[in-house]
């Protein structure tokens, strides 16, 4: 059982070495002749203006939440899916009841209109 | 045919033994196995990298009517050495206002959990990374780990195109999440288990010896997972977080050499990933007859990316509203109605006895189980998009009638100025 992870670790360990030493092997063969031209934001050949780091639409906040209403609504019903040939009708109606509530709140996101992109 | 059916099980164990021969029981020996393990999980990951990328220019090529590589070897077929050696010995320029951590650990990270994906996926019988028993869960978080990477490349690059894609990625990736987990569930459902190798015994021993795979019964959940998972790899016609002719390359537009390189194979391995993924969970992965399974997986798997270059060469990309309402106001809901359709179903249409008489219901035989499910979700999906067409004619008539009107008020303009 615990083995099982363990492979998943190891396969990391592995992966970050294999692809770690690939930036470097890369940093030692290519030429490095840096200048301040080179160095610049590429954005269109044009000089950059203002700091790139700014304040942004909240519209992506309101997807982001949503998503996090239904990731976690999704998480658990994995565990009913596996239980799911133990439990008879009336727990797959009361399941269903959980799934049409999120259904419900999804209706009044877009009602409201948190969901139509501007 | 045993031989060749079991050829990479036998290889595998034969390593096994030898290691075992020579360090004896103990925790060094197993190490030593599973690095090797994970070696040879990472040489399929990156040897089926650098077969698609020239596989997919070629093929992309002819279905745009070019001819595609040809200059490296015989048709072409050393470019991604040529493209590797390229990529070695070009200049890694860094951008002097980027955050140095974020920027340069972002395509490694994409890299490296990209690779985790296979580590549960089984090869052939008995030929798996690890046997995980939440290995569909595993598949979606791991998954969802490329998407911060991709917000790390756009936010240390320190570059406002880079920056609109690392956004645009927050809004699709994490937005098309929820249709590939909810597609997922039925799956498991019927199987019972999150193992992959479960769900593919599953599928092999639908109806006693008759094997059925999961598309049949579920056609509906099957199309769902396939498209979000093209939208959750970002590939075309999805690919909004790069979208070369709009926002430069987007996120990736300030890595060169082999930090862009290390982002294509990332970005590749997740699209076989989903390949991989949909052949297990729908088309039944190894499982087949005659051929070697490892064959049939190999052969099912590219089947699919075969589907995903043929979109990509023929698709234009959607608009980000497009892809946004398609999400949450089509894929959304279909799949929890999907969802609840099956369960429904599959409680009231019974194949195994043991249940039948645990929980009650109709007890029919397994086929006539998978003909009624596999019926009834086509036939929500082509009420679904009968809808769907509907009001979506009615929109662009709405706004067919606004641009006429206000073409007439222009011409009403320009005829009263001359």
């Amino acid at each position: 059982m615990r083995t099982d992870y363990a492979f998943i670790g190891v396969t990391l360990v592995v992966a970050c070495a294999l692809i770690g030493v690939v930036p470097i092997l890369n940093y030692l063969i290519a030429p490095q002749t840096p200048n301040k031209s080179k160095r610049e934001t590429y954005e269109c050949g044009m000089e950059t203006v203002g700091d790139t780091w700014v304040q942004f639409r909240a519209q992506y906040y309101l997807f982001a939440l949503i998503f996090v209403l239904f990731d976690v609504g999704g998480v658990l019903l994995f565990p009913f899916a596996v239980a799911y040939n133990s439990v008879n009708l009336w727990g797959v109606i009361v399941v269903s009841l959980f799934v049409l509530t999120l259904l419900a709140s999804l209706g009044y996101a877009i009602k409201k209109g948190a969901l139509n992109w501007e | 045919m045993d031989i060749i059916n079991n050829l990479v099980k036998n290889l595998g164990d034969g390593i096994a033994a030898g290691i075992y021969g020579a360090l004896g029981q103990g925790i060094a020996a197993d190490i030593l196995i599973m690095v090797i393990a994970a070696i040879a999980v990472f040489a399929v990951a990156s040897g089926g990298f650098a077969g698609l990328t020239y596989a997919e220019r070629k093929i992309v090529a002819r279905i745009q009517d070019r001819v595609g590589p040809n200059q490296a070897g015989p048709y072409g077929i050393l470019q991604p050495i040529a493209d590797a050696v390229k990529l070695f010995t070009k200049e890694d320029t860094t951008p002097a206002e980027a955050d140095f951590w974020v920027y340069h650990l972002a395509p490694i990270i994409v890299a490296v959990f990209a690779t985790l994906t296979f580590t549960v996926v089984p090869f052939a019988p008995g030929v798996v990374g690890t046997n995980l028993n939440i290995g569909a869960f595993y598949i979606i978080a791991i998954g969802s780990a490329s998407t911060i990477a991709i917000l790390m490349a756009g936010w240390g690059s320190n570059n406002k195109y880079s920056l609109l894609g690392a956004f645009r990625t927050v809004a699709q990736l994490v937005g098309y999440e929820v249709p590939m987990l909810l597609n997922m569930l039925p799956v498991i459902m019927l199987t019972g288990s999150m193992s992959l190798v479960d769900i593919i015994e599953r599928q092999a021993g639908w109806n006693g010896s008759w094997g059925l795979p999961f598309i049949v019964i579920l056609p509906l959940s099957g199309l769902a997972f396939l498209i979000s998972g093209i939208a959750e790899t970002g590939r075309s016609p999805f690919d909004l977080l790069e979208a070369e002719s709009e926002i430069v390359a987007g996120f990736h537009v300030e890595y060169s050499g082999m930090k862009f390189g290390l982002i294509m194979m990332g970005e590749y391995m997740n699209a076989l990933g989903v390949a991989v993924m949909f052949s297990v969970l729908f088309l039944g992965g190894y499982a087949g007859p005659i051929l070697p399974p490892y064959l049939w997986l190999v052969l099912k798997a590219f089947g699919v990316f075969l589907v995903l270059m043929w979109l990509r060469g023929t698709l234009p990309r959607v608009r980000i509203d497009q892809l946004l309402n398609m999400n949450w106001k089509f894929f959304v809901p279909l799949s929890v109605v999907n969802l609840i359709l099956v369960m429904i179903l599959g409680k009231v249409f019974v194949s195994d006895p043991a249940l039948f008489k645990a929980n009650g219901g109709i007890l029919i035989q397994p086929l006539a189980q998978a003909l009624i499910m596999g019926a009834s979700s086509f036939a929500l999906l082509m009420i679904a998009l009968a809808i769907v067409t509907r009001r979506v004619r009615k929109d662009r008539m709405a706004e067919a009638a606004i641009l006429l009107q206000r073409r007439e008020t222009n011409q009403q303009i320009a005829a009263s100025v001359h």
